[in-house]
């Protein structure tokens, strides 16, 4: 018999977590960024309902920044997996002026998708919204419950959350709150590259070594690209790069990079010395910076 | 290959200020896990407020009213891996306000590290929660003595209190060589991955060591019969699966193997496990902890919150439930107030019939009381509006606790345990 080992149990606490969600909710959503942390939600989701399909739509914030094999990706896995897309662009929230573009060398429309996210929760009455935080990934969501109630306004009450006890989940709420809801809580970011690797989870191409146009700044590799902002001194170089996490191009540095297979790229993260989220421009505005856009109503 | 690795889950518990942070911290900086990133924010933090030391307590204070008050409010989750355990921390707040959060880290772990400042000898809260440890049935507790550096690292200190604790765990459900008691000092790194040299007189393993050689029977609780709450019904009425109805659940405790005989309650209808489905894999049997699809040779009625179990053991089922209520909200637990009881993934109605007694946290006798106000232990009977299925929560965690709702606000407001 196969003998179960500590990824087979945080897969089934996942799946357990996913069927919650499922039971308690009338109108569920999986929040799809197309990063390695959603591709694998996507696969633990097929898993819990098997045979059935997944029975909740994705929604994918899209920037209009991301990159564009991401986007592939995410069309091509919505296809073979017959699953339904909802994509709602933070464009759309700017021409409706809504919100405003930021300016400057650090412009990102990152923090924007909060109010894109918050108006499509409010047009599908969305009352869960399941998404692939870790809480490893940052101190703010090293905080984080399982099932997290957000208010009317999409807001993170970090002093006042729910005891959860066990694995029993409490997702009542009242009309116009919702939950956010984490099934891989638990998880470590290594923890995914060895399922990915296991189950033979495909991800999009930008997470291996590749040869990229990129700029340094701040210590940080940028990809050079007209969407982001760069100073005429700032010179464009070709790398071997690859990304260690996915958010638009405006805020996920690349590193420098070899790794072209899964093996590498496990045996690389197992030796590196730096966070995960080192490489999030996002995160390095200070601080907190994840724990006031989480209050704001960030997934 | 995915390498097999021990895992263990830690609580810390203690008082405010004991060093709760500062021990993880410390943890994480000595076993290399504070990635370059972090640890220079430390450092930089901790020049900033003018400190001749590194605050690794920041390094898990994550909110910023945490960093603010230089308290904790909220349990944090840490991860981190030693060549042979991967080890998960709950590092949960002191405060007496915020004890549900302790609560809530705690009942997720294996071993428990109550943090005592020498200075300060056994308080209130190290009563609280080690009662609450003992109240979850950890498997194994650490006493850790902190700020040993202030005590001028002397044996005495360390006796006292450890004789004080000794006095309490004899009071408990506790055997005495489920707790281990250590002199540390966080802030300076004694007895945390290696043995100090400033505390000769202490002969024992300092706490990393102590935690690496945990064996697996002392992590584990004891085995108990098989339980399969059923949590959502597959019936993806397909052309491929035109018939297919699965019961998805989690198997907690023993195993389910494909031709047994089970009953479903609270139906008693009996049935046979037909097969039992992990994804697109049939497999032989489902062992505790993992989420299979169960599908039976008989179409019989099933729907989320029956629970499946073997014929011949089946848990009690009961429309009426006496339990050890721990109040975990601001709004009191009244007689003939009415809540929603969550056992598993089943809820019910439940209304309190009784107080029978309020607990005090020294394990003394316990005391009439009208109402269990915040943080508060009793001993509470309830009335049912439909049975549930419990064992004793020495036997499953999972099928041995349940939590209240309340009804209108949707808030957790307690946790039960049943003996």
């Amino acid at each position: 018999m196969k003998q179960t080992t500590l990824i087979d149990h945080k897969e089934a606490a996942s799946i357990h977590i996913l069927r919650e969600v499922a039971a308690q909710f009338e109108r569920p959503v999986l929040l799809f960024s197309g990063g390695k942390d959603s591709i694998t939600l996507v696969r633990l989701a097929q898993k819990a309902f098997y045979p059935a399909k997944i029975p909740f739509p994705l929604l994918h914030i899209d920037t209009g920044h991301n990159f564009p094999e991401t986007i592939a990706f995410r069309d091509q896995l919505v296809e073979e997996l017959g699953l339904t897309l909802i994509v709602r662009q933070v464009q759309d929230a700017i021409d409706q002026g809504l919100v405003k573009e930021e300016k400057g060398r650090y412009a990102s429309r990152n923090s924007l998708q909060t109010v894109t996210l918050l108006a499509a929760i409010e047009e599908f009455k969305f009352d869960a919204c399941i998404g692939g935080a870790r809480r490893d990934e940052e101190k703010a969501r090293a905080k984080e419950r399982v099932f997290s109630v957000r208010d009317d306004f999409g807001q993170w009450d970090e002093k006042n959350q729910r005891p959860e006890l066990f694995d029993m989940l409490n997702g009542r709420i009242d009309q116009g709150q919702n939950v956010r809801a984490f099934p891989i809580s638990d998880w470590t970011e290594l923890d995914v590259w060895e399922y990915i690797r296991r189950e033979n989870i495909q991800i999009p191409s930008i997470y291996f070594a590749h040869q990229r146009e990129v700029f340094f700044r701040d210590g940080l590799v940028w990809t050079a690209n007209e969407h982001v902002y760069r100073e005429p001194h700032e010179q464009v170089e070709s790398h071997w790069v690859r990304f260690r996490t996915v958010g638009d191009m405006t805020c996920t540095a690349a590193v420098l990079s070899e790794a072209k297979t899964l093996d590498e790229v496990v045996a690389e993260i197992r030796s590196s010395t730096l966070s995960e989220r080192g490489a999030r421009i996002d995160d390095k505005r200070s601080e907190a910076a994840m724990e006031t856009r989480k209050k704001a109503g960030y997934f | 290959m995915q390498e097999v690795k021990k895992l263990i889950t830690i609580a810390t518990a203690g008082s405010v200020d004991d060093g709760k942070s500062t021990l993880i911290g410390r943890l994480l900086y000595e076993t290399n896990s504070l990635p370059t990133d972090k640890l220079e924010a430390i450092e930089r933090s901790s020049k900033q407020k003018g400190y001749d030391y590194l605050d690794f307590s920041l390094a898990t204070d994550g909110l910023i009213a945490e960093r603010e008050q230089g308290i904790t409010i909220d349990v944090a989750h840490i991860y981190f891996n030693t060549e042979r355990t991967n080890y998960i921390i709950a590092d949960t707040p002191g405060h007496v306000e915020y004890t549900r959060n302790m609560v809530t880290g705690a009942s997720k772990a294996q071993v428990a590290i109550i943090l005592i400042d020498a200075r300060k000898g056994v308080l209130e809260q190290t009563y609280r929660h080690f009662f609450i440890s003992n109240l979850l049935q950890m498997r194994h507790v650490i006493v850790a003595i902190n700020k040993m550096d202030l005590v001028g690292y002397e044996e005495e200190v360390f006796e006292r209190i450890r004789g004080e604790m000794e006095e309490l765990v004899a009071k408990s459900d506790f055997r005495p060589e489920q707790v281990h008691y250590l002199p540390v000092s966080a802030l300076y790194g004694d007895n945390i991955t290696v043995r100090s040299e400033r505390m000769p007189w202490y002969p024992g393993n300092a706490l990393l060591p102590h935690l690496e050689v945990l064996e697996e029977e002392e992590l584990q609780g004891s085995g108990s019969e098989a339980r399969f709450p059923v949590q959502y019904v597959i019936r993806p009425k397909t052309a491929s699966h035109p018939d297919f109805r699965g019961l998805a659940g989690t198997v907690y405790g023993g195993r389910f193997t494909v031709g047994q005989e089970i009953v479903v309650l609270p139906s008693l209808k009996t049935s046979r496990i037909m097969a039992i489905h992990q994804y697109t894999d049939q497999v032989e049997t489902a062992e505790a902890g993992m989420a299979p699809v169960l599908v039976l040779a008989d179409d019989i009625d099933v729907s989320r919150g029956d629970m499946i179990v073997p014929l011949h053991a089946r848990p009690q089922s009961v429309k009426e439930v006496s339990a050890t209520i721990c109040q975990l909200n601001s709004q009191p637990l009244r007689v003939g107030q009415r809540l929603l009881l969550q056992h598993g993934v089943n809820r019910v109605h439940a209304k309190v019939t009784a107080i029978e007694g309020r607990i005090p946290t020294d394990f003394g006798s316990a005391e009439a009381a009208e109402s269990l106000g915040l943080n508060e232990i009793g001993q509470v009977r309830f009335k049912l509006s439909k049975p549930i299925h419990v064992d004793a929560f020495s036997l499953n965690r999972h099928t041995g606790s349940f939590i209240l709702i309340d009804e209108q606000g949707h808030d957790t407001l307690s946790v039960g345990f049943v003996q």
